[in-house]
């Protein structure tokens, strides 16, 4: 058991697909979990994952009684028909105790706001602010305590904005990489009907199929030809903007390879720029991965406190997430100017 | 039922765009929407020559509003975004929440794009008290769900203080980046992309492995391969209260879409299609975006 953070610190907040997996968080070192309720009000609502009020109210038991805290994702937009569900979510969280509502939806966030005025709201990463006058308004209308940030920026331009912010910022450590701007990518429904905003993911995996052609292994979502393996290629999931693509006569991964974020590397500027929370990806990843993240993050986030100035990321570390990660390799994303 | 064009979202060079926007100012647009949304290295055109074509489409008799940037990252674009929202003499279409910020401190009235994301009257109903004059659907938003939104506005008493515009012609904007898919194709980094748009004035086609064609690169823009195209349902749009269709320019030939959208309304029938491109509406009917439905859903 890792003791409890202390104050000023990073806060690392990791990802909760179930009880055992926020167990595993909370054992191995997060901050805050973060978890969602077992339907599409939030952005993981993928088959056999979240949490159910009881399992909620003993996933937050969990988490208090270590002193940690526990962030409900409800993070999709809520149409008219279905708001009901969303509202009900929002009075739920509140009767669970949680930490925070991390939310999106203007109508939502006003709705919380004006109900449950002593709740703390974090604006999602589905919010898609990138900038200080995005974070200004969402902060003047709904009061949000926290920011989590699209993983768009530059580590200089994150800098800065924390240092304009009106409000504290999370951003992602590490986990699979978003390449557009959350919340404002429709690339899911345009292939599926599924998007993140209405139906809470993205390459849904209902629509996902493989099959084998000749030599050569396809992965299709929704009849769509997403990526073509030969027997040597390592296959991954066929996230749409992870697959290969012909342009221009060319085929090669046109929009992004399969590869995870990691930002281990540039944690000390991360620090030095304000960044009060590491967010780690992973809602629909198993107990052991989010142990094994943790860990290693509880380790970097422990190591710049003590010695900021002597700071470097393990290799041992970086060989442990790279195991973990999409196609094994792992990147910088946006945080690193080139990238983009 | 109002016929809007879109902002320009391709790189075209100078000329071409005054050229468009001299033949837009005699086509039966009723709303011009002007100004750079997708990366602010495009510069063909500065703020005045926006604001110079702007008088001269309201000189024409067309209600001009400005587009803002989609995605803002950088202090020089929130700066031409101050810029934008500073000045009184044409309403603004936000298309950040950054924006809608700005307009709001300044309680101007404003245009909510479709990149904003209005997916219930509430947030609508939020935005109205800040100035909110009119919405563009998220594209990704069925038209089903649109009866029901109209229907909350309704009982709210906001049906007539709200307009509702949706896209019903070209290429979806459906994804932004901070990469530039656009100078990827090409192998430069984005901070020298050498303005390679300019020689895509449609957009980069992306295709499957098996030549099926899936997306347009637009630089930092991610935009359907086929086209949208409402106007054969135009009829049924009006029915779940949409008041402005929005042509989103594709070619300078985008404005004969224009033409037959305004004589199809007069004559109240549906508009044919003017072009041999993929075409697409799922999304309307609440379908995978890409598909189309030849019958409409309820």
């Amino acid at each position: 058991m890792q003791p409890a953070p202390q104050p000023g610190q990073i806060e690392l907040v990791c990802p909760a697909g179930n009880l055992p997996s926020l167990q595993a968080a909370v054992d191995n070192g997060a901050d805050a979990v973060y978890f969602g309720f077992a339907d599409d009000t939030n952005a993981r609502h993928f088959p056999g994952l979240n949490f159910n009020t009881d399992t909620a109210a003993r996933g937050v038991a969990y988490a208090h009684a270590r002193g940690r805290k526990a962030f409900l994702a409800i993070n999709t937009y809520p149409r008219p028909r279905i708001w009901p569900r969303w509202r009900e979510a929002v009075d739920r969280g509140a009767e669970l105790g949680v930490d925070a509502l991390i939310v999106a939806d203007f109508g939502l966030m006003e709705y919380a706001r004006e109900r449950h005025p002593q709740l703390a709201l974090h604006l999602s990463v589905q919010g898609s602010a990138t900038n200080q006058q995005a974070l200004r308004f969402y902060t003047e209308r709904f009061g949000i305590r926290r920011a989590v940030i699209p993983r768009v920026l530059s580590a200089t331009q994150v800098g800065r904005l924390a240092a304009q912010s009106p409000v504290p910022l999370e951003v992602f450590g590490f986990g699979s990489l978003c390449i557009m701007a959350e919340g404002r990518c429709h690339l899911s429904s345009y292939l599926t009907g599924d998007s993140p905003n209405m139906s809470g993911v993205c390459s849904p995996a209902w629509a996902v199929r493989w099959e084998q052609n000749g030599a050569a292994l396809e992965a299709r979502l929704n009849g769509v030809l997403i990526d073509r393996y030969g027997t040597t290629d390592r296959a991954s999931y066929p996230t749409l903007c992870k697959g290969r693509f012909e342009v221009d006569g060319h085929v090669f991964h046109a929009l992004e390879e399969p590869t995870s974020l990691n930002t281990l590397q540039i944690l000390p500027q991360l620090a030095q720029a304000g960044v009060r929370a590491i967010k780690i990806e992973g809602r629909q990843r198993s107990p052991a991965y989010v142990a094994q993240v943790a860990r290693v993050w509880r380790q970097a986030l422990d190591l710049l406190a003590r010695s900021p100035q002597g700071y470097a990321a393990r290799s041992d570390w970086m060989r442990a997430l790279a195991a973990l990660s999409e196609g094994s390799q792992t990147t910088l994303g946006a945080y690193h100017r080139p990238w983009q | 039922m109002k016929i809007s064009l879109g902002p320009l979202l391709y790189y075209w060079p100078r000329a071409a765009v005054f050229d468009f926007y001299e033949r837009a100012a005699v086509s039966a647009a009723d709303i011009v929407y002007l100004g750079e949304t997708v990366c602010s290295k495009r510069r063909e055109l500065g703020p005045e020559d926006w604001l110079a074509i702007a008088r001269t489409l309201a000189r024409a008799g067309k209600e001009v509003v400005l587009s803002t940037l989609v995605l803002i990252e950088a202090e020089s674009e929130l700066g031409v975004l101050r810029r934008c929202c500073d000045q009184d003499e044409f309403m603004v279409e936000a298309n950040d929440v950054g924006a809608i910020q700005l307009l709001a401190q300044r309680g101007r009235p404003f245009v909510a794009g479709p990149a904003i994301n209005n997916y219930n009257a509430r947030s609508l109903a939020l935005l109205q008290r800040s100035g909110l004059r009119r919405w563009v659907m998220p594209v990704e938003l069925p038209g089903d769900v649109l009866r029901d939104i109209v229907s909350d506005l309704d009982a709210a008493s906001l049906k007539g203080a709200v307009e509702t515009e949706t896209f019903a012609y070209g290429r979806l904007p459906l994804a932004y980046s901070a990469r530039c898919f656009t100078a990827r194709a090409h192998n430069l980094p984005k901070d020298q992309c050498e303005f390679r748009c300019l020689q895509h004035p449609q957009g980069i086609a992306l295709k499957a492995q098996d030549g099926r064609a899936l997306f347009t690169l637009n630089g930092i823009q991610t935009m359907s391969a086929a086209i949208q195209n409402l106007g054969s349902q135009w009829q049924a749009l009006a029915d779940r209260g949409v008041d402005v269709l929005r042509v989103s320019p594709e070619t300078p030939d985008s404005l004969d879409v224009v033409t037959e959208l305004a004589q199809a309304i007069r004559e109240d029938r549906p508009a044919g299609s003017t072009d041999g491109a993929d075409i697409c509406n799922g999304y309307w009917t609440g379908a995978a975006g890409m598909l189309w439905n030849t019958t409409e859903s309820a």
